[in-house]
């Protein structure tokens, strides 16, 4: 299907991020936070969709916004946000932090407009209609060994956040 | 105004180090734990960004799955993490990092 | 009027969804025709659960609002709408007021994708079933959110408990839902498919409904998703988080008025939803029962008959009810009402017997019947079966379904490789 409506839908879609973003790192209260984070992730999967890549916008769904993001608001409600609501909520070394993230912004800026012209336009036109098929493809395939290290490694992330949050080993 | 309406690859990463400066940002300043852990995925999710985004210029899908890879080490990473912080709260009743100075000299 | 008419020829006569044409009006038009489908399928599955669980239990359910209480649903519309809005003292003002609406999003998205017939879905994502069951996995963050925002025990208690639930048999879900995308693969073409509309087309080339393919693997899979859904949109036998007796009403105690018909317009449309997705991967979809073993052009005229029957026969079922109404003035519009309701289902009925409407609504009838089968059979569960204890529902979702389902995941991946290697059917 040919795309309609880009530069408007990215627009919105990026405002919604920046602004998401911008909520998660300014929020006192931890669930304000999280559902920031939520928008956000949402709007990321809705840009990988303009990106003709649906199944990892579909993972990123599943995933992210329905697994992880659970995860962190059942934590959330286990540990108690009252007494952290009315902390200070900033460090004590934010100039520093800002100073470093700015460094890190002047840099990035610096690199994309150093290489603007070495972007070309999109390679080859991309079609979506076989994303999965070509992802299992690979997945399968080529990435195998990776494929399954990424289990072994979730096995041994599931049982070390069973042994950390146990009360009694 | 023509190469602000005309969508490319440069849109996309600027979207991506804009996230991931808010996620630096986020990691940098906060006192609260569990929002230093949302910030790192704030980090994750423009590296994703970024991922995808040159996987559609150069038109394979090497970029997708690597994107899927990060997202699975995300889901591992946070429930470690999380962990790690309930541990922390069963001994300490606080989720403030400046707390977390046991091996202070 | 001549050009609109042409416009709407021209696309009735298409053979793309709204989404893949790219047709920004029609899909308009769909999604509008979806939302009003399923305001009417929640309003009558209110009415129809209440009269049918007293049925069971041999009472009457509601008789006196409108002519055998059909008018029911919308009585209690009007009350929860001008019910008071209560908001607790030291609730969170912004995730309580935005916990139902999150519910409801997520439980209505879901229909972007449900295929009522090959070209009758808004859109047909190629990664149609992923999508479906991730959309419906954001619910659980609306009653994490609502169970939080009300700020009391009870609801507390109530959402971590019905979010767990969710949470545990959304995996034996996604297993089963595997096992079935698995023999979308054994087509002609040799590659499967996650879109909606692809896998029934699956079902129709290769011959047979998955609940039948590889017997009984299709039919143990079938089972593990009819409980897992159950299971997934807190329905009896496993609504231990909202049952009454139990925990006052779960994660929506504090919500009164509109927003708890909100929770509850989201509770039946997911359960639709979920019902779509088995009807879609097992049942054939909008196939007709038997397309394959009854084929031909005379059996093909008998099965586009049915849509106008079963209209004509619940117009009879109306019409013997009037002759059975009491013969009171008291009863005079009630009798009237319902003889006025007969002719309406009537007048439906001889209009699907005219053959332009009946070939085009023949797909979205046989969809829309075996979705009613699902609705019937959880008011049956409802009616029949006795709430779990909630350890015993943790233990059935990790230690009973999900075992069974990566057996049959594994069973099914097995007999499928020996079929394309040996078998070359």
């Amino acid at each position: 299907m040919a795309p309609v409506a880009t530069p408007f839908f990215f627009y919105l879609l990026a405002g919604i991020m920046l602004i998401g973003g911008v909520m998660v790192i300014t929020r006192k209260n931890p669930v304000h936070s999280a559902l920031a984070l939520i928008v956000t992730l949402l709007a990321q999967a809705s840009i990988y969709l303009m990106l003709y890549a649906p199944f990892v916008a579909g993972v990123q769904i599943i995933l992210y916004a329905g697994g992880i993001m659970v995860l962190f608001l059942f934590v959330i409600m286990l540990v108690s946000i009252d007494r952290s609501i009315r902390e200070r909520q900033f460090n004590s070394q934010w100039v520093v932090g800002l100073i470093a993230a700015t460094a890190l912004g002047g840099l990035f800026i610096a690199v994309y407009t150093k290489g603007t012209s070495i972007f070309p336009e999109h390679a080859l036109p991309m079609i979506e209609n076989d994303n999965t098929q070509k992802i299992a493809t690979m997945l399968y395939g080529q990435y195998m060994f990776a494929f399954e290290i990424a289990s072994l490694l979730l096995l041994v992330a599931i049982i070390g956040a069973v042994v950390m949050a146990k009360k009694r080993i | 105004m023509e190469s602000l309406l005309h969508i490319s690859t440069l849109h996309y990463l600027v979207l991506g180090a804009a996230l991931f400066l808010l996620g630096v940002i986020g990691v940098l300043t906060r006192r609260n734990v569990v929002i230093v852990l949302m910030s790192i995925e704030l980090i994750l999710n423009a590296v994703n960004l970024n991922l995808v985004a040159f996987s559609r210029m150069w038109g394979g899908l090497h970029g997708q799955v690597f994107a899927i890879f990060v997202i699975t080490d995300a889901a591992a990473e946070a429930a470690v993490g999380l962990g790690i912080l309930i541990a922390f709260f069963r001994n300490k009743e606080t989720v403030n990092i400046d707390e977390v100075n046991l091996l202070k000299w | 009027m001549g050009a609109i008419l042409q416009y709407v020829q021209s696309y009735l006569s298409s053979d793309k969804t709204p989404g893949a044409a790219g047709n920004m009006f029609w899909a308009f038009v769909y999604i509008m025709l979806v939302f009003l489908g399923l305001s009417v399928a929640v309003i009558a599955m209110n009415w129809l659960e209440r009269k049918i669980l007293a049925h069971m239990q041999v009472r009457l359910g509601p008789m006196r609002v409108g002519p055998h209480g059909l008018l029911q649903p919308i009585a209690d519309a009007i009350k929860l709408l001008l019910k008071e809005d209560i908001m607790p003292a030291e609730a969170d003002g912004l995730i309580f007021w935005v916990a139902p609406f999150v519910v409801v999003l997520a439980a209505f998205t879901v229909f972007v994708v449900v295929p009522f017939g090959p070209t009758h879905a808004i859109t047909d994502m190629n990664i149609g079933i992923l999508f479906m069951l991730g959309v419906s996995s954001l619910s659980v963050l609306g009653i994490v959110m609502a169970g939080w925002a009300s700020n009391s025990h009870y609801p507390l208690i109530g959402a971590l408990r019905s979010s767990a639930q969710m949470v545990s048999y959304e995996v034996a879900m996604g297993l089963a839902v595997v096992s079935a995308v698995l023999m979308t693969s054994l087509n002609a073409t040799g590659t499967g498919t996650l879109s909606m509309i692809g896998i029934v087309q699956a079902q129709l080339a290769q011959g047979e409904w998955f609940i039948f393919k590889f017997f009984p693997l299709g039919l143990i899979a079938f089972f593990i998703f009819a409980v897992a859904m159950v299971a997934e949109t807190n329905r009896a036998p496993f609504d231990l988080a909202e049952a009454e007796s139990e925990l006052t009403a779960g994660f929506h105690t504090e919500y009164s008025g509109f927003r708890w018909s909100l929770f509850f317009l989201a509770e039946y449309s997911a359960m639709i939803a979920v019902s779509s997705i088995a009807v879609t991967l097992w049942l054939g979809g909008w196939l007709r029962p038997f397309p394959n073993l009854l084929s031909g052009s005379t059996w093909n005229e008998v099965f586009s008959l049915v849509p106008g029957a079963t209209f004509l026969f619940f117009a009879a079922i109306c019409f013997y009810n009037t002759a059975r109404m009491p013969k009171h003035p008291y009863f005079r519009v009630q009798t009237i009402g319902l003889a006025g309701f007969g002719v309406v289902l009537g007048l439906i009925g001889l209009v699907l017997f005219v053959p332009a409407v009946s070939s085009r609504v023949q797909d979205i009838f046989w969809f829309s019947a075996k979705v009613a089968g699902f609705m019937y059979l959880y008011i049956w569960y409802r009616g029949t079966f006795p709430r779990y204890r909630f350890d015993q529902l943790m233990r059935m979702g990790w230690k009973v379904l999900l075992p069974m389902g990566l057996g049959v995941l594994v069973l099914t991946a097995v007999v499928a490789l020996l079929q394309s290697y040996l078998w070359h059917p």
